[in-house]
Formats: C-alpha cells, sequence, structure tokens
C-alpha cells in the first residue's frame, strides 16, 4: 500500500536495510550511535546493531573520514556522516585524495567502497558558515560519484545503491527536507528498492520549457509549474537526482523538445551545476533547438546571512523560478 | 638463523641498487616529477617485512618504493612505474607515490594522510577479526599533521592493532626536526599510547620491535608508537640535493659509522656467518638483478591512449 513517509523515515529504512543486508556495513560519524544522529536520521540503528555497526567518533572529521577510508580500502563498506558538509571541508582531502582518486591511480588495485553522506547546503538560520552548497565541488572531480535527493523515495532509492555501488559516493542530503513527507510506492517501500545513480526523473511532464533542478528546489520547481500551469505554460520538471555522472542526456532530450531551458539550484552561481548544465547543452546536439539562452537561478552570490529577510532572498523562490521562467520564453 | 641474516643483507642490498638506480633514471629523465628515495633507510622497510607476515598491512607516504616491492612486488613492476611504463604496477597510471600491493596500501602523496587511513585499515583487521596488525608510517615532518593525533585518539579509545610507525630520517623535506617539533622525542607524542624508540640503521633492532610490536597489537593491548630513527643519504627527493640544510660531514659521518648494510655487514663477518667474498658476490648478484629489471622496465611501453578512461566508472 502507498504511504506517507519522511524522507527521515526514508533514509533511516534504507540504512537499516542495508545494515541488515551486508555484514561489512556500518555507520560512523558524529552523534550517530548513541545520540541517535543529530538529525535522527539514524534513530534505533545503535540498539539494534551496537557498537560495531554505529560508531560514535570523537570531534575529527579529518581522522575520521581517512579512516573510514582505510577500513573501506581494507574490505569494509563504511558509510561517513559528516553532521553537515560543511564540515567536510576539514576532510576534503581524505574525500578526493585517498578515495576519489586511488582506482585510477591504482590501476584498479584499490577500490574504496565507501558512502560520504549528511545535510548540505541552506537550512533555516544557521548563517554562512553552516548553508554551504558542495554540489559543485565535489561534483567537479572525477573518480567520485555525487548524488543529491529530493523526495523520500530518491532518499531511499539512491542510499542503498550508494552503498552498493564499489565506488566513493557523496550524498547530498538535506535537513529541511527530512522532515517532509512524500509518497511513498509499495516497491518503493521493498528491501530490495534501489535507484539508478546517474538517471534524473522527469517529476512533471511539459512541453513550453525544461526546468532542471535538483533537492530542494525540484520542490520549488512543482510548485512554480503549477503557478504557470494556470497562465497557460507548461514546465517539464527534471530531478537530476544524481549530479555526477550527470544525465544530460535527460536534459537534452527535454530540450529538444521544449527549446527552453531554466536550471534552478540552491548553490552560488559562480562555477556551479547550473553552469555545467549550461556549457554540456551548448555543447551538444540539444543547443540548436534552444529559441532562447538558458537561465540560471542559483543561490545568491553571498555568504549566507541571518536575517529571515535576507536568507529568504538567498535562495531560489518559486516566484524567482517564475520569473526566469517568462525571462526565457520572454512573456 | 644464518640464512635469515644473509637475506636480510641481500635484500637491503638489492634495494639500496634499487634507489640508486632510479636516481640514476631520473638523471637520465626516463623518470619524472617527483621521485623520493629511500637510500639509507633500508633497514627499516627490509627489517619490518622480516617481522610480519602477509596478513599484515603497511601503509607509508610517497618514500614508498622499497616497501612495495618487499609487500610481495617486483624490482622490475616498480622502476616501470616510475617510468610510467603500462609493466609498471599502476599500469603507468600512478607513478613514484602511488603503488600497491594486496597488503600495502601505498604509497601516499599527502603528508600525514596515510595515518588515519591505515588506522581505517586497522580497524578492518579488528572488525573482520583478523589476528593481524596494521603499520602506519610516516615522517617527523608528517608527525606535526593533526590528522595523526585524531588517528591517535581514535585507534586508542577503539583500541585499534595500529603500530604508529614514525621514520624519523631528522629533516622533514628541508626542515630539521628540531625546527619543526617542539617536542623530538616522537615516540612519546601518542600521548597515552605506549612509545617505543629503536635505532633503525639496526636492522636486527628494527625486526625485534616490529615483531614485538605485532605481538602486542594483536594480542588485544590497543595501538603503539614506535618511532624508527634512521637517515637518507640523498636529498628529500630528487630534486633536493639535500646540502643546503646539512653538512657534507653530517651524511658522511652517518655513512661511515652508522649505515645499516655496513652495519649488518660487521655482524655477518663478526659472528662468522659469511665471509667478505660471500658478501660481495651478494653485492655483484644484487646489481645485475637491479639491472635486469632496468633493463626489461625500459622495453616496457607506455600506456596505450584507450587507458586515459580506464579504472574510473
Amino acid at each position: 500500500a502507498v504511504s506517507q513517509v519522511t524522507v527521515r523515515d526514508a533514509l533511516n529504512q534504507a540504512l537499516d536495510e542495508e545494515l541488515e543486508r551486508d555484514e561489512r556495513v556500518f555507520l560512523l560519524g558524529e552523534e550517530v550511535a548513541q545520540y541517535d544522529g543529530a538529525y535522527k536520521i539514524s534513530r534505533g540503528l545503535w540498539k539494534k546493531y551496537g557498537d560495531k555497526r554505529v560508531i560514535d567518533t570523537p570531534i575529527s572529521e579529518m581522522g575520521f573520514a581517512g579512516i573510514a577510508v582505510g577500513a573501506a580500502m581494507a574490505g569494509l563498506r563504511p558509510v561517513c556522516e559528516f553532521m553537515t558538509f560543511n564540515f567536510s571541508m576539514q576532510a576534503i582531502d581524505q574525500v578526493i585524495n585517498s578515495a576519489a582518486k586511488s582506482c585510477y591511480m591504482s590501476a584498479g588495485s584499490i577500490s574504496v567502497p565507501i558512502v560520504f553522506r549528511g545535510p548540505n547546503g541552506a537550512s533555516a538560520g544557521v548563517a554562512a558558515q553552516h548553508s554551504q552548497c558542495f554540489a559543485a565541488w565535489y561534483g567537479h572531480c572525477p573518480g567520485l560519484k555525487v548524488v543529491s535527493p529530493w523526495s523520500s523515495e530518491d532518499a531511499k532509492g539512491l542510499l542503498k545503491a550508494s552503498i552498493r555501488d564499489d565506488n566513493p559516493v557523496v550524498m547530498l542530503e538535506s535537513e529541511l527536507l527530512y522532515g517532509v513527507p512524500f509518497e511513498m510506492s509499495e516497491q518503493a517501500q521493498s528491501k530490495e528498492f534501489v535507484i539508478p545513480i546517474g538517471k534524473a526523473k522527469i517529476e512533471r511532464p511539459g512541453t513550453h520549457v525544461t526546468l532542471v533542478a535538483h533537492s530542494r528546489p525540484v520542490g520549488h520547481c512543482i510548485e512554480a509549474a503549477a503557478v504557470l500551469s494556470k497562465e497557460g505554460v507548461e514546465c517539464e520538471v527534471i530531478n537530476l537526482r544524481t549530479i555526477r555522472p550527470m544525465d544530460i542526456e535527460a536534459v537534452e532530450a527535454s530540450v529538444v523538445k521544449t527549446n527552453h531551458l531554466v536550471t534552478v539550484e540552491g548553490g552560488w552561481p559562480q562555477f556551479g551545476v547550473g553552469a555545467e548544465i549550461c556549457a554540456r547543452i551548448m555543447e551538444g546536439p540539444a543547443f540548436n533547438y534552444l529559441d532562447a539562452p538558458a537561465v540560471r537561478v542559483t543561490g545568491a552570490d553571498v555568504p549566507m546571512p541571518y536575517a529571515k529577510i535576507l536568507e529568504d532572498n538567498s535562495i531560489p523562490q518559486v516566484k524567482d523560478i517564475v520569473f526566469a521562467v517568462k525571462k526565457a520564453l520572454n512573456i | 638463523t644464518k640464512e635469515e641474516l644473509i637475506d636480510l643483507y641481500t635484500k637491503m642490498t638489492t634495494m639500496r641498487r634499487m634507489e640508486q638506480a632510479a636516481d640514476a633514471l631520473y638523471k637520465q629523465k626516463m623518470i619524472r616529477g617527483f621521485c623520493h628515495l629511500a637510500i639509507g633507510q633500508e633497514a627499516v622497510s627490509v627489517g619490518m617485512e622480516a617481522a610480519i607476515d602477509g596478513d599484515d598491512r603497511v601503509i607509508t607516504s610517497y618514500r614508498c618504493h622499497t616497501f612495495a616491492v618487499l609487500r610481495g612486488g617486483t624490482i622490475k613492476g616498480v622502476i616501470a612505474e616510475l617510468m610510467g611504463r603500462v609493466d609498471g604496477m599502476s599500469f603507468g597510471k600512478g607513478g613514484s607515490m602511488h603503488i600497491f600491493t594486496p597488503s600495502f596500501f601505498g604509497g601516499n602523496g599527502i603528508v600525514g594522510a596515510q595515518v588515519p587511513v591505515g588506522a581505517g585499515i586497522s580497524l578492518a583487521q579488528k572488525y573482520l577479526k583478523q589476528k593481524s596488525c596494521t603499520f602506519a608510517l610516516y615522517g617527523d615532518g608528517a608527525s606535526n599533521q593533526g590528522q595523526v593525533f585524531e588517528a591517535y585518539n581514535m585507534a586508542k579509545l577503539w583500541n585499534l592493532p595500529c603500530v604508529f610507525v614514525c621514520e624519523n630520517n631528522k629533516y622533514g623535506m628541508g626542515t630539521s626536526a628540531e625546527r619543526s617539533s617542539q617536542n623530538t622525542a616522537f615516540f612519546t607524542r601518542g600521548d597515552q599510547i605506549p612509545g617505543l624508540q629503536v635505532n633503525a640503521m639496526d636492522i636486527l633492532a628494527v625486526k625485534r620491535a616490529c615483531q614485538w610490536a605485532k605481538e602486542w597489537t594483536t594480542s588485544g593491548k590497543g595501538p603503539l608508537v614506535m618511532e624508527m630513527v634512521t637517515y637518507r643519504y640523498g636529498g628529500h627527493s630528487m630534486s633536493d640535493p639535500g646540502t643546503t640544510y646539512r653538512t657534507r660531514d653530517e651524511v658522511q659521518q652517518m655513512r661511515a659509522q652508522h649505515d645499516a648494510i655496513a652495519g649488518l655487514k660487521k655482524y655477518i663477518t663478526e659472528w662468522g656467518v659469511a665471509d667478505e667474498a660471500q658478501l660481495k658476490a651478494i653485492d655483484k648478484a644484487a646489481k645485475e638483478e637491479v639491472d635486469v629489471a632496468v633493463e626489461e622496465a625500459k622495453k616496457s611501453p607506455f600506456p596505450d591512449l584507450k587507458e586515459f578512461w580506464t579504472d574510473i566508472y
């Protein structure tokens, strides 16, 4: 039967199922065990699986990320949680140089089946040092897979896929989505439900413009599409699901159909996900089908301010997406 | 045993020859980029290998060529890798700093990063209930990296079978240990982790210490810190002559009075295990072995362009 399941519960289910399925899978991070997780994603898991499988670490990101990488190289399948991806900056050398590059540098003799996961990007009122989006940073690096779920189905399916993937995977969640319920089909609730990494999903078909987003902005795009529909503009909303390897073919196929492109992301504009999509569209067959330049909707190019009125204006809102669509369509 | 002593001598001599061959190849521009040689430090890798087995794990920094051979690699494989050839142990895609074997995790370029990774390998050993340990090596320079202390803390907290080995060759690139470290007794820097200092110019001391360390860590007593006091005759790497921050006298004195190979030779001859002539024969054989490996490595081709896109999903 179809159920309403929050993203948090979907992630929890995924972790529980994968811990049960494979003895080599274990979770480590700050407060993941006895505290049930800073954001309660790992609720109940320590009680069920114990100290060996769910490990509380000291506040030592670089150290425990490195330890997790070593464990992965030596045959285990760690899930390394960063309380937020802002803190992953302290450990980023381990993610990139020890994890991402090892398979290539060793010509395949070393494999690092690790998942780095945690909340990414904007939250609510946590200010500049706790609100950065790392999609572009990690998406830049060969050897790394980067996923960014929106719905509960995305969260569960992608986390399971990431854990089962033999490559290092960075999973960028959203704290603001953790408590949001989404419909989950019976199939999505099953233990074998896995979403392929590297495949985007069309959340809403449309004909006039292609909206591409990842994570929370996907929801804003759907809302914007509803607003625009009343004005006779039908948006096709694409949920990227994976940042790297990006499913640019899905975007191309859509642009060929709609002739207009608007990208939406929470991260900063320069050198970002939207910039990458635009560049690739220009380089590919879809360019000739564009009737207007692509438009990017991004987070404001400032460190995230604290005051609510400033913060609200720092991330894409529905009105910004509507404005961008109208700009692209010249209406 | 006599055979063991001869074997230790043979291995150290061969490893030194290999590193010297790499030096020559670099000067002929057949090796590019970074090349960090362990000439003078042979007792550490050879002595450690004699004390441990194939289930134990070793990880170190970029001064890794000798470890790569001893842990199941080949001289030809290492030399070919340095020259970027297809017969290299990483098929030419890694280079000097990224050479691996099933029991050796490199070969790591970022100073200190290998230490938490090593602790992680020991975590896996404990998790999988293996009766083995991991030797995570780093230098006197790397010992000041914050992540080393993070690794110490977690290894001790979780009782991991990790031997943290500080290869103290007195210099971190051009900076002497006294100029980089407020506390140069590197074996004490593990705080609550017991530490041992070893004269690593004496291979028998190295072997004994590593045996003891393996015993300690695999019997559930948790991690250990071991400082191997050694010396490199060459510079930090091939780009460093090694003479601007230390005197030639110092280098010559170390070679004359503390050389590990000469030291073992002294034991061997004094104890009547073998005579000068036999040892000279070993020296000659070592040179030949390395020369042959170098010639074979030279014949190996560069990787095909299609290898560009392999080993990446």
